[in-house]
């Protein structure tokens, strides 16, 4: 009997595939560079920096004022939730009070924020699986929200609308009611988005069991946010130190069982649901009276230094910022939430396809704004 | 051959090559609106009434573009590839009739002939992939490779069966067969096996795994631009039309409608171009729908279930003829394998009970919101 | 003209911490005898300033022992003070929720100090990052090639010293 196996005679050779800065799906300026052995990854070398500006140097040479903008331009889809975190760390040194109706304002908008940024994310994890049609129902609902945006602050994005001390000014009169019909198309359409995407067979054997991380590993990674939570792990700086105005209001934190990409994905789903009832709560609480402190506009805060935690659609984000007592910070250092969720990318695409390296990054929703600063 | 019947030989190519050109504008245009309206778009609107003249505007755009040419590419094989794919989809046309006696050559092993031909254009994705020096293009060549080759088996059995049912492999005989009951009641199994083989051999979602864009940005054509791209591309929207026209043929009565007589060649080509395109407009439909199999998984549902399948339709297909059973029996037959199949399929992919597939909802005790 | 670090003028911020950091203030300093700490306070975090070559020593401590258990590592970074650089560490308890600043100071002329990678996976890319912007050299890093900037790049555009190139013409 002649012996037909190949199995040790062939000479197999890895090849070395260049994914990015340049690939669709890498979600920006991401490179990666992947050894493959056919369709299987070995092997991977992320790459970033393509976008680093250099913020945080900047930031240095900035008035405080006008730094808010340069974090608007950190995580170019969450620009209202960057705003609110620097403006808290500098009130937080200063020991400045924010006007109830700011603060509420502030809540309603960075939760709406959130909203947006989760509809991107579920449009563009569809189109990295493959389903064309999720990005544009995302996309109707995202706009609406960008026209209320525009409304409120006059910007679709880089609002530089919340300000040291409160926000720049008061929302419309019809701010309530056009919430309110607001609300009422965003939880339709959303119904409309999960019902198409979620639980299609296809969808599911994609991404159910593609990159799965323990809670434990994700922690030491450093992993924050839906893509912590997916791991069954609630930790959620809303709720474990309440800022802002968040203890008044009744939400839960969606959590997670296996940590796969499924569960990062609908994890972000049911977020959406839970902000809008913040926000259904903030407005029915929102008291009348001022938007903002007033302070001057060449801040000197006193000497010191001061770390500040929020919760941003993608994951933690903090503020590390020390004085000296000048118009300008003496450093600011920003904990960018997919910088951090990022690094586990190595961890999660050992031994997956190229086709689940895509879905596995989308699922976690980096911004490389934010990544390279 | 006389002169006369050269001349319409080559006024009959003509016609074809002009008609088919007409068709892919006519697709083009097709799935870009109707892609639009259950997007909530309204898909091209600005060239032309309704925007029809866009894929004019697209094709002449095509044809005025710079042939880009990276340095390393092997240029003989290069400018082959889209030979290559092009030339089987405009052959298989010569056997494929439109309407009763409405056909270049009507051959008596039209099926064998067509299928022959189709598996030819696999050669020309692969070196497409190769010749391109591209390490995305080798990766979508070799998908391609793998693909087509492997969904060809479940195609050719799907066929065998309407070819056992016809007792001919002539497309023309297969059709007037259908008369009384059309192949679709009698074979749903088959039907569904050859139209998800023909998806998976056309490339389009859920099986568009050689041209991913999210994956490998366009596979086998990444390095191609202008002209030859739109070789490419010409030979895609064909080969949709071919599939969608065989699944006519083969399974949906092609030009036969009740009530109409088919012996008017216009009304018969009218009648089969309405049921391709339905049968197309399902392809588009899929396409907005679905998002995209791996590989593997591929892989899995041509070996493991189509081809399984198929030859499960042969054998009940050959026990109706051997042992001489009503149709009716062999069309429940097949329902009921079909539904089992669907069945065990979703048991597999979801491999649990719905309430795994939700997130749990924690929220923390008032004490520990409170504290911080 | 490059700004003082402190400015004798200017008030301090007040410090303000939470019942976590009050309980925390009172626990580190028996914890952490052996490596002689500095605790102190930012304005909301209890601050522990420590040798540099005691810092893995330190995390590993501060991250088994069963009442502090800062198993996460929040954000890591470095502030230049001109007179020494200062890598800043921020940690956080994932079960008992309270946070630390622990501080090392080393020098601007040759600073390195040993890496925390091995106890937070996710010290990797914030070391590099300073490595890149500041120079600081973490020993036992397994990889410390150049994240954000180019491969090549000379100087280090974090700190406050640095020269920015002119723009010309090209």
């Amino acid at each position: 009997m002649v012996d037909l196996s190949t199995e040790g005679q062939l000479d197999t050779v890895q090849m070395m595939v260049n994914m990015g800065p340049q690939h669709p799906s890498t979600h920006g300026v991401f490179r990666m560079v992947l050894w493959v052995d056919g369709e299987r990854i070995v092997d991977l070398e992320p790459h970033i920096g393509y976008l680093h500006r250099g913020s945080e140097k900047l930031c240095e040479g900035e008035l405080y004022v006008q730094i808010v903008t340069l974090f608007d331009r950190m995580d170019y889809i969450s620009n209202l939730n960057n705003e609110m975190i620097f403006c808290r760390a500098v009130e937080r040194l200063m020991g400045l009070a924010v006007p109830e109706r700011a603060e509420y304002i502030r809540v309603i908008l960075c939760e709406l924020n959130r909203v947006a940024s989760h509809l991107l994310f579920c449009g563009t994890f569809g189109i990295d699986a493959g389903a064309m049609t999720p990005i544009m129902y995302a996309f109707r609902d995202r706009e609406k929200i960008q026209s209320m945006f525009e409304a409120v602050t006059g910007a679709r994005m880089m609002h530089n609308y919340i300000r040291i001390g409160g926000v720049k000014g008061d929302v419309p009169d019809d701010f309530s009611q056009r919430m309110g019909a607001l609300l009422k198309v965003l939880r339709q359409g959303i119904n409309e988005t999960d019902k198409l995407l979620s639980f299609s067979e296809i969808f599911l054997a994609r991404t159910k069991g593609i990159g799965v991380i323990d809670a434990e590993t994700a922690i030491a990674y450093g992993m924050s946010g839906p893509s912590l939570r997916a791991c069954g792990v609630p930790m959620d700086v809303r709720k474990d130190e309440p800022y802002s105005v968040y203890d008044r209001f009744d939400f839960g934190i969606p959590i997670g069982e296996k940590g796969d990409s499924w569960d990062r994905y609908y994890v972000r789903v049911e977020e959406m649901r839970q902000s809008m009832r913040i926000i259904e709560q903030a407005l029915e609480q929102m008291p009348d009276g001022p938007t903002i402190t007033p302070s001057r506009l060449v801040l000197r805060p006193p000497q010191g230094e001061v770390y500040v935690r929020g919760e941003n659609p993608r994951g933690e984000i903090g503020v590390y910022l020390v004085s000296n007592g000048a118009d300008k910070p003496y450093r600011v250092k920003v904990r960018p939430p997919s910088f951090c969720n990022l690094m586990a990318i190595k961890e999660l695409l050992k031994d997956t396809y190229i086709a689940d390296a895509v879905v596995i990054l989308g699922s976690l929703d980096i911004v490389l704004g934010e990544v390279d600063r | 051959m006389s002169a006369l019947e050269t001349l319409l030989l080559v006024l009959a190519i003509f016609g074809v090559l002009t008609g088919l050109s007409v068709i892919v504008l006519s697709l083009i245009w097709l799935e870009r609106k109707f892609l639009g309206r259950m997007q909530m778009r309204m898909g091209p609107m600005h060239v032309g009434p309704f925007g029809l003249l866009q894929p004019v505007a697209d094709a002449v755009k095509l044809m005025a573009k710079e042939d880009l040419l990276s340095s390393l590419v092997d240029r003989v094989v290069y400018w082959v590839a889209p030979l290559a794919v092009f030339v089987p989809t405009f052959m298989i046309w010569v056997t494929i009739p439109v309407a009763r006696d409405l056909v270049i050559r009507n051959l008596d092993m039209g099926l064998f002939y067509i299928i022959a031909f189709s598996v030819l254009s696999i050669v020309g994705l692969v070196t497409a992939g190769w010749a391109s020096s591209n390490k995305y293009a080798v990766l979508g060549g070799f998908r391609a490779a793998a693909q087509l080759v492997s969904y060809e088996i479940p195609l050719i059995l799907a066929v065998l069966g309407v070819a056992m049912l016809a007792q001919s492999m002539n497309l023309e005989e297969v059709v007037n067969s259908q008369s009384t009951v059309v192949y679709a009641l009698v074979q749903p199994l088959g039907l569904v096996i050859f139209f998800i083989a023909g998806l998976a051999e056309l490339g389009r979602t859920p099986f568009d795994i050689h041209p991913a864009e999210s994956e490998v940005v366009g596979g086998p054509f990444v390095e191609y631009s202008g002209a030859h791209w739109a070789v490419f591309f010409l030979a895609e929207y064909i080969n949709t039309f071919a599939i969608a026209a065989l699944t006519v043929l083969l399974f949906l009565g092609g030009w036969l409608f009740p009530g109409i007589s088919g012996d008017v060649s216009a009304l018969g080509v009218l009648v089969f171009l309405v049921k391709t395109y339905l049968v197309i407009l399902v392809v588009f439909w899929i396409r907005g729908t679905y998002p995209r199999l791996r590989i593997d998984q591929l892989m899995s549902l041509g070996w493991k279930v189509l081809v399984p399948l198929a030859l499960v339709n042969v054998v009940i297909t050959a026990s109706y003829m051997f042992y001489g059973w009503s149709a009716w029996s062999l069309s429940l037959m097949s329902l009921a394998i079909l539904g089992a199949a669907i069945w065990g399929l979703s048991k597999r992919m979801r491999t649990a009970p719905t309430p795994e597939y939700t997130v749990k909802l924690y929220v923390p005790a008032p004490e520990a919101s409170n504290a911080g | 003209m490059v700004e003082r670090h402190r400015r004798e003028e200017a008030p301090q911020a007040p410090v303000d911490l939470d019942d976590k950091g009050r309980a925390l203030e009172l626990l580190l300093p028996g914890i952490l005898a052996e490596f002689q700490p500095e605790i102190g306070a930012t304005v909301n975090l209890v601050s522990v300033t420590v040798k540099s070559q005691d810092v893995p020593s330190v995390c590993r401590l501060v991250k088994e022992d069963p009442r502090l258990s800062f198993n996460f590592l929040m954000c890591l970074c470095v502030v230049d003070y001109e007179e020494h650089l200062q890598v800043v560490y921020h940690l956080y308890s994932t079960d008992m929720k309270h946070m630390m600043v622990l501080k090392a100071n080393v020098s601007p002329e040759e600073p390195s100090l040993p890496s925390v990678t091995s106890l937070w996976t996710g010290a990797d890319w914030y070391e590099r990052e300073s490595h890149d912007l500041f120079g600081v050299v973490f020993e036992g890093h397994p990889n410390m090639a150049p994240l954000l900037l180019y491969e090549g790049f000379e100087g280090f555009p974090g700190r406050r010293n640095y020269e920015m190139p002119e723009y010309k013409e090209w």
